[in-house]
C-alpha cells in the first residue's frame, strides 16, 4: 500500500541564535529531504529554529511553508498543520506589511520551539507597536464587508493562546499550539 | 501555486473557473483585476468557481468581498460556487458564508442570476 519509508537524515548542529545577540545557544536541525509518510514526531522537545528575514511578501510565504513543515515535523495533523501555518501568515503579514512597513531596514524575526506538550511561535517586527485598541470586531455586523482586519481574528480563532506585546520598539506575538489540543483556561492571553 | 482563472459564459453568465491560492500579492491581484475587467466590458454577472481553490488567507477573503461589493454597486451580482471544506469554513468563522450567494451545482447557480 506504501512505498518505501524515507527519513530524513537529521543534521543536528549547534549554532548562534541569529538575532539575541548571540546571547542565547539555539539547537537548529536541518534535512536533507523530508519524507511525505511520517510515523512518528519528527522534532523533539527542545528543538528550536529561529530567523531573521527581510519585510518582504516572500517572507510572508516563506514564514507560511516553513511553520507548515514544524507543524507537521512536530506531530500536528493535517488540519492542525494548516492552521498553525495560517496563523503564522497572518502574523507575517501584519509583521511585514503594518510593522515594518516593508522598510528594508526592518526585519522580521520568527522563532519556533518545540516544548514537550506544544509548538510555540514567536513571531516580533520592529515597527511602531500594534494598537490593539483600534483593531475592529470583524464579526460586528458594520464590519463584516470590510475588506480588512481579519488577520488577529483568524490567528485567535486557530491558535490555543495568543499573546500579543505591543511596544514602542515592535510587536512581539506569542502563538501556542497545544499538542493534544487545548489545555484548561481561557484560550487566549492578550496583553 | 498562484491563482489560475479562465472564464466562460453560459447563459450570459460568465464564470470563472479559479485554481490556486488567493492570498496577499499576486492572488488577489489577478482576481481583483479580472473582476475590474469583466466590469469595464459590462459583464456584470458573475460566478466564481472556487472548486479548485484550496487556500485563501485574510487578504483573499477580503479581496473577495471587495469583488463582491465592487459588482453590487455596479448593478451586478457575484456568486460563489464549489467552496473546498477550507474555503467553506474560512467563511463560516468569519460570519460571511450567508453575506455572499454560495451555490454548489454550476446549473441551478447559473439559474438563478437574474
Amino acid at each position: 500500500m506504501f512505498g518505501p519509508l524515507t527519513f530524513p537524515q537529521q543534521k543536528v548542529q549547534t549554532t548562534e541564535s541569529a538575532w539575541n545577540g548571540g546571547g542565547a545557544i539555539a539547537r537548529q536541525v536541518s534535512c536533507d529531504r523530508i519524507s511525505t509518510i511520517s510515523l512518528k514526531p519528527l522534532l523533539m522537545a527542545g528543538d528550536r529554529f529561529s530567523y531573521r528575514l527581510d519585510s518582504t511578501l516572500e517572507t510572508v510565504d516563506n514564514a507560511e511553508q516553513t511553520a507548515s513543515r514544524i507543524a507537521s515535523e512536530s506531530g500536528f495533523g493535517e488540519d492542525e498543520v494548516m492552521q498553525i501555518a495560517m496563523a503564522v501568515r497572518e502574523a507575517a503579514v501584519n509583521a511585514v506589511l503594518h510593522g515594518n512597513a516593508y522598510d528594508p531596514d526592518k526585519k522580521v524575526e520568527l522563532e519556533f520551539e518545540r516544548t514537550q506538550a506544544a509548538l510555540v511561535i514567536v513571531i516580533r517586527d520592529q515597527g511602531k507597536g500594534m494598537d490593539l485598541s483600534k483593531i475592529p470586531d470583524p464579526l460586528a455586523p458594520e464590519n463584516l464587508l470590510k475588506t480588512s482586519g481579519r488577520g488577529i481574528f483568524l490567528i485567535r480563532s486557530f491558535m490555543d493562546e495568543v499573546e500579543i506585546h505591543p511596544s514602542h520598539t515592535g510587536t512581539e506575538v506569542k502563538l501556542v499550539k497545544h499538542v493534544h489540543g487545548p489545555a484548561e483556561g481561557g484560550k487566549e492571553d492578550l496583553q | 501555486m498562484n491563482l489560475k482563472t479562465s472564464t466562460r459564459q453560459v447563459d450570459g453568465v460568465n464564470i470563472v473557473d479559479c485554481s490556486g491560492r488567493i492570498t496577499l500579492g499576486e492572488g488577489s491581484v489577478i482576481l481583483r483585476d479580472l473582476v475590474k475587467d469583466m466590469l469595464s466590458k459590462g459583464q456584470k454577472k458573475i460566478l466564481l468557481n472556487l472548486g479548485d481553490v484550496n487556500y485563501i488567507d485574510s487578504s483573499g477573503i477580503g479581496e473577495l468581498v471587495s469583488a463582491y461589493t465592487t459588482v453590487r454597486n455596479q448593478g451586478g451580482e457575484l456568486k460563489l460556487l464549489n467552496l473546498t471544506k477550507k474555503v467553506h469554513d474560512l467563511l463560516q468563522i468569519t460570519k460571511l458564508y450567508t453575506v455572499f450567494d454560495v451555490k454548489d451545482d454550476e446549473t441551478s447557480a447559473v439559474k438563478a442570476f437574474r
